[in-house]
Formats: structure tokens, sequence, C-alpha cells
């Protein structure tokens, strides 16, 4: 499971790096260990990974780097034994409420200090989601966004537009009904896919706002807002948007669908993309827009979530880490990292460059100038663990027992005042 | 005389206790182990149950509060119920295994190929089992429906049902324990008295008379085991659901294991006093099951005696 990279970099290239990445901390003369623990275990994150090294340590010559990537859902239990027992310089985690636990038990750094750099300045979007209790607890390297990802040919032969509004949304989805095609695929075996719906039924229909507070505890589950949202999401199943027993499978068992084009679309993170694209699926059939307004009264917010570095408390050379977190969020190496070739997301500094890419450039678009409401992290983010897990499964219980939805929210309610309490 | 008893007194206390003292001896190092990694870690789950704590921060005690709400949460039902129906329905494979190991019984060309094929599912990974179930009942694609298709019977969503779930997943879990069953009785009936069953032929015995009187009462030492290892396979029912539905649809395929694992150690959870506090009741059940094995274990050795 663990992969060793030891890159030992003393080259005379660091003088043409130097010339190269201009950043505000690359003349501080850097020496000694850097031990980073990185979750970026998928060939194309990972090959980022180790670039950032590379490049890193060809800065700094003196610094001896030491990479650890672990596979990606293991190091999510891992993180708790390292940062208590051995903790590396530099770790990878999630924005927003998931560094709670671990900003309350003490074990990230408080790095405020590095957000006052004047450089940091160009991250003021994504400031907030690493910002707990007036402090930040790290620094965002990439994100990306949320969307309904559907199949343009199917909508052309069907005479279809993007729908702008929950009432074209339905009607559009009645059109492929009668096709004999399903609106939306999705897999909620692993139940954060339903969170995702959620995510998006409620902010458009109570907003951002209203959003917050309810991942935050402190609108209760009672409430008639809801109540609302779930009734929009009633609609949809009831009409039989979704593709029959998605119970049964995960979100890469639920792509298939819209492949074939049994269902015409998808809810779904920009990094559907490369999956769908791969099964054959070009920019010819393949298309992105925002996910509609419900209730007009309430502004448009979105799901971005981002991908972060943190320094455990424990680190010990918290002087190269932040170097190394400096160097990360700097507009060039953002520029770099996020590109098509490498991971394919938007790039969280507001200097650097997206990518060519027809998704990307939506995507950046939506986000930057057509999300005024706000940008949330996503559902198992945003609201604590425990409860991110109980709410998610009622989601996809409701999904199948549309019926059952006093008994969920009851259930919710009960789980809420034990989690907020 | 009197130099001998001297010698006698002077010799080391060891000398005197060698006979009692040195199965001790050899024992400490088990005993330490078993001490250490067994039975403090009991007492310590029991202690930790008491306790509100996430892991890293600091404990709180809650005294019984753990358990207090355990008994108003319906998803520790769902579980104790499922629990019990692997108990029940995981006992199949005993009766199961019987049957092939009496129908491999036998010395026709090839037999040890075919008794290495039926065992194969046990030799293979849990995991594996559990994809090859999973792909199995696969609404849209799995073999299971097209083949009730055949027969015109629409598609049964077996793993993503509430009603059916768990079934499903004990069918795959019987799938190897039946192996193993087999295996157990294979080697059991080699051991049947061949005499006795010449002499219940003449008496006129044969087919289920002979099966239930005669053969079955001489498997007992290996129906005994199979019991044994059956009832701890279904208390250990984990791996099969962490594959195959990871707890769902819904938490309905969830039992007592895996709730716990849920609730203390995965990605949503981190309670540990909760999830301890399953773990005792799991603790709990298995041993009314584990008094009983030792409680007959021990009259056994007494009546050899």
């Amino acid at each position: 499971m663990f992969h060793k990279t030891k890159s030992v970099l003393a080259t005379l290239a660091a003088t043409a790096a130097l010339t190269t990445g201009a950043f505000a901390g690359s003349h501080a003369k850097l020496s000694g260990d850097l031990v980073i623990f990185s979750d970026m275990s998928n060939p194309a994150p990972r090959a980022v990974m180790e670039g950032m090294v590379e490049r890193f340590g060809e800065m700094h010559p003196d610094l001896n780097i030491e990479l650890t990537v672990i596979d990606r859902e293991a190091y999510k239990t891992q993180i708790r034994n390292f940062l208590t027992a051995n903790a590396p310089d530099v770790a990878n985690w999630y924005a927003a409420n998931r560094m709670r636990p671990y900003v309350d038990a003490g074990l990230f750094e408080d790095i405020s200090d590095v957000w006052e750099d004047p450089e940091l300045a160009d991250l003021a979007s994504t400031k907030g989601a690493m910002t707990l209790d007036g402090k930040q607890w790290g620094v965002p390297y990439t994100y990306y966004q949320w969307g309904v990802y559907y199949r343009k040919d199917i909508y052309e032969e069907l005479g279809l537009n993007e729908p702008a509004t929950f009432e074209e949304m339905k009607s559009n989805c009645q059109t492929i009904l009668d096709s004999g095609r399903k609106c939306y695929t999705i897999g909620t075996k692993f139940l954060w896919t339903a969170g995702g719906w959620f995510d998006y039924l409620n902010m458009r229909t109570n907003g951002y706002d209203y959003h917050a507070k309810l991942t935050g505890g402190e609108i209760p589950w009672t409430d008639e807002g809801v109540a609302k949202t779930f009734a929009n999401w009633r609609e949809l199943i009831d009409m039989g948007a979704f593709i029959d027993n998605h119970t049964a499978y995960s979100w890469q068992e639920s792509l298939p669908f819209i492949v074939s084009g049994e269902a015409a679309a998808i809810l779904k993170g920009n990094f559907a993309v490369p999956p769908l694209r791969e099964a054959g699926l070009d920019d010819s059939k393949l298309d992105f827009y925002q996910f509609p307004s419900i209730n007009p009264d309430v502004e448009l917010a979105e799901d971005a979530p981002t991908d972060t570095f943190h320094i455990p408390s424990g680190a010990k050379n918290k002087e190269a880490a932040k170097a190394f977190l400096k160097f990360v969020v700097s507009a060039e190496n953002q520029t770099l990292i996020n590109n098509g070739d490498n991971l394919g997301q938007l790039p969280v500094n507001a200097k650097s460059s997206v990518d060519d890419d027809k998704f990307l450039k939506e995507g950046f678009e939506m986000l930057s100038s057509n999300s005024p409401g706000g940008v949330a992290q996503f559902f198992d983010r945003d609201a604590p663990a425990e409860m991110a897990k109980v709410a998610m499964e009622g989601f996809q219980e409701f999904m199948v027992k549309p019926d059952n939805l006093d008994k969920i929210i009851d259930r919710l309610d009960r789980a809420a005042q034990r989690i907020y309490k | 005389m009197s130099s001998s008893t001297e010698a006698a007194t002077k010799a080391s206390w060891y000398k005197r206790n060698e006979i009692a003292a040195t199965p001790w001896l050899f024992l400490i190092p088990g005993v330490a182990m078993f001490l250490l990694y067994v039975i403090f870690p009991i007492f310590q789950s029991i202690n930790v149950s008491f306790y509100d704590w996430d892991g890293l921060g600091e404990a709180q005690w809650v005294g019984m509060g753990n358990y207090e709400e355990l008994y108003w949460d319906d998803a520790f039902y769902v579980s104790l119920r499922n629990n019990l129906i692997w108990l029940v329905l995981y006992l199949l494979a005993i009766p199961a295994g019987l049957f092939i190991a009496l129908f491999l019984n036998q010395t026709v060309t090839g037999i040890r190929l075919y008794k290495s094929l039926f065992f194969f599912p046990f030799v293979i990974s849990q995991v594996v089992v559990g994809l090859v179930f999973t792909w199995f009942y696969d609404p849209t694609f799995g073999l299971l429906n097209q083949f009730l298709a055949v027969f015109g019977i629409d598609p049964i969503n077996v793993l993503g049902d509430e009603r059916f779930v768990t079934y499903g997943i004990i069918a795959a879990g019987i799938w190897p324990q039946t192996a193993y069953c087999m295996i157990l009785y294979l080697t059991g009936l080699n051991a049947v008295d061949p005499e006795q069953i010449e002499a219940a032929r003449l008496d006129g015995a044969k087919g289920w008379k002979m099966l239930w009187h005669i053969i079955v009462p001489q498997l007992k030492p290996a129906t005994f085991i199979a019991f044994v290892v059956t009832i701890i396979g279904a208390l250990r029912s984990f791996d099969l659901i962490s594959i195959m539905t990871n707890g769902g649809p819904f938490g309905e395929s969830r039992v007592l294991s895996f709730y716990m694992f849920e609730v203390a150690l995965s990605e949503y959870g981190f309670r540990m006093g909760y999830g301890a506090s399953i773990a005792v009741v799991l603790f709990l059940i298995m041993l009314c099951f584990i008094t009983y094995f030792l409680w007959s274990m021990y009259k056994d050795e007494k009546g050899g005696r």
C-alpha cells in the first residue's frame, strides 16, 4: 500500500528553477528533511505530486524531501494514526468541516501567518473553506465544479435545450422519459452521490445560507424548508427520473447507463468527465449545464469540493513545510498542476489560467461569475462526518421509499440533536 | 542419611518443584500473549464503552449512556436481527456439507479432482466470492437476472432491495462455508467404523435410517467442529457485507460487527465508545456460544476419563 519515492535532489538545475519559479519564500535557504504524506494515489494526481516534489526540490537543493503516497481511501483512516504518532511535515486532507476533528484535537497547525502573505490574497475564493474558528488551517491546491453532465446528442434528437428553471428541467425529463430513457443516472451504493442531489435541491430551494445553517446544525431537520426540498426531490422521484436499482451501483458502475444512452444525464463533479470521455463520449455528445434555478428568490450557489494541504502540529520542519505550501498555491504551479494533462481541474489561484478545456472553462466561468450565493464544499464535508452518514443514508432510503420521509426526518432530527449538542 | 536430607533441603526451589513448574514455564509466552492481546483488550473495550471518545481528544465518562442510546437505535436492532438471520441460515452449510461429503465419499477415478473442485470456493478469498456474487446479482447485467428473464421473471435487485439483501449475502457466504463443512465431514467419514455399518446392514438398516442412526452419531466430533466454525463464521460475517453492499441499502444489510466498524472506524465514524458498546453486546452473544462449547467440551473430557 505504501509507495515510497525518495527524492534526494541536489543538482545544479536549482539555478535554472530559481529563475523561473518566482514566488515569496523561494529565496529563503531551506535545509533538513521535509516529510510529505499524500493521498494522491490515482495515476494522474500521483504524477502531479511527484512532479511538485521534484520541482520544489530543484529550488531547494539542500532540502531532502521524502514523499510517501498512500492509497486515497486508506488514507482517510490512517491520517488519524500518523497525525498523532508519527506526524509528517505536510499532509493532504479536505476543506471545511472535514478538518474539524483534527483542528479541535490540535493536530493541524494554525497557518494564518502564511495566509497574511500578499501572494495568498489571490486565493480569496477558497479562504472561507479553509477557515475554522477565525483561523486558517491549510491551503487548497485544487477544486472542481459540480453540475449536470448530459448527452448533447440525445437532447438534440428530442429537441431539448439546457433547462434554466425547475419547470423546464421537469418538462425536459418528461420528454426523455417518454422516449424510453431515464433522465438521470446515479449509483447510491456508497451514499454520497445522493448527498450531491440534496445539496443542489436544498441550495436551489432554500439558498446557500440556509444550507450552511442546516449542515452546521443551526436549523433543525424538521424545518419547513427541508420539507420543501424533499417535496421537490419527490417530484423527480415520482416521475421516475432516476434509474432503477441505483442502490446496487457505485458511481462508476452508474456511468454505463449514460454511455449507452439509457439515461440522459448525471449530476456529478468534473471528475466524471475523463471516464466518460474514455468510454467514447466526445465533446459532441457530452455537455454540461449548471443545475437550474428552483426558487427564483434565492441566489444560485454551487458545490465545489476543495482538496488541501496541511501542516500537522507535530511537524518537525515547519519552515520548509510553509514554503512548500506557498509553492503549491503559487499562480504558476496552479496553472501547471490543474491543466488537462495533469489533474484536469480548476486552479485555486485567481492569477493562474484555466486550461483550454470545454468543461473546465464552463465550470470556471460558472463558479467565478454565476454562483453569487456562495460555494459549498459538499454535503459530507460541510456537515460533521457522523451527521453526513446518517443523513445520506436517509437520502438513499428516501430515493427508494419516498413514503418513509416522516420516519427519516425523525431519525435525522434525533441524530442532529445528539451530534450538534 | 542425614547428609542426603540436607542435600534435598538445599536443592533449589525449582529443583523441588520441577514437575509442577515446568509446564507453566512453557506456557508463559503463550499465556502472556493471550493476556496481552485477547484478555486485556476485552476489558479495555468494556471500559471504553462507558466513555464518549472520538479516538483523538479527551474521553468523557458517560456511564451507561452508550447502551441507552443503543436501546433507542433502530440501526442496532436491524443489525441484531440480521445477526440472528445469519446465525440460523448459515447453519444450513452443515447439512449441505454433509450431503456433498456423502456424495463424494466414493472411489471413482478422479475423485480427488472432484473433491478439490468442491473445496475450491473455500480456498479463494472471501473478497473474490463477494465480487463474483455481486456481479452474479447485478440487476441489469447479472447472470441471475439473465437467467430469470428466460422464464419471463422481472429482474430482482437482490443487493439493492432491503427485503432480499441479507439473504443474498448469506447465500454467497454459504457457498465457501459448505465446502469447509464438506472437508470436515470427508475426514470424519474416513473414521467411520465399517464393522458397525456391516452389522447395521445385517440388521436391515439402510438409507435414511442408516445415515441417521449409524453414520451421523459417529460423525459427532466433525459435527461439533463444523457447528463451532459455522457459528463463528456467521458472527464474523464482515468481509462479504463490506464488499457486496457496504451495509446498504440504507443500512439494511448491516450486522453488529459491521455496524461497530462503521460507527468506530469507518470514514464517517470515530465514536469509539459507541462502537465499543456494540462490541460488548456482540461479545455477550458470542459468550453464550463460547460457554456452551466449553461446557460441552468439559463434559466430554469428564466422560472420557
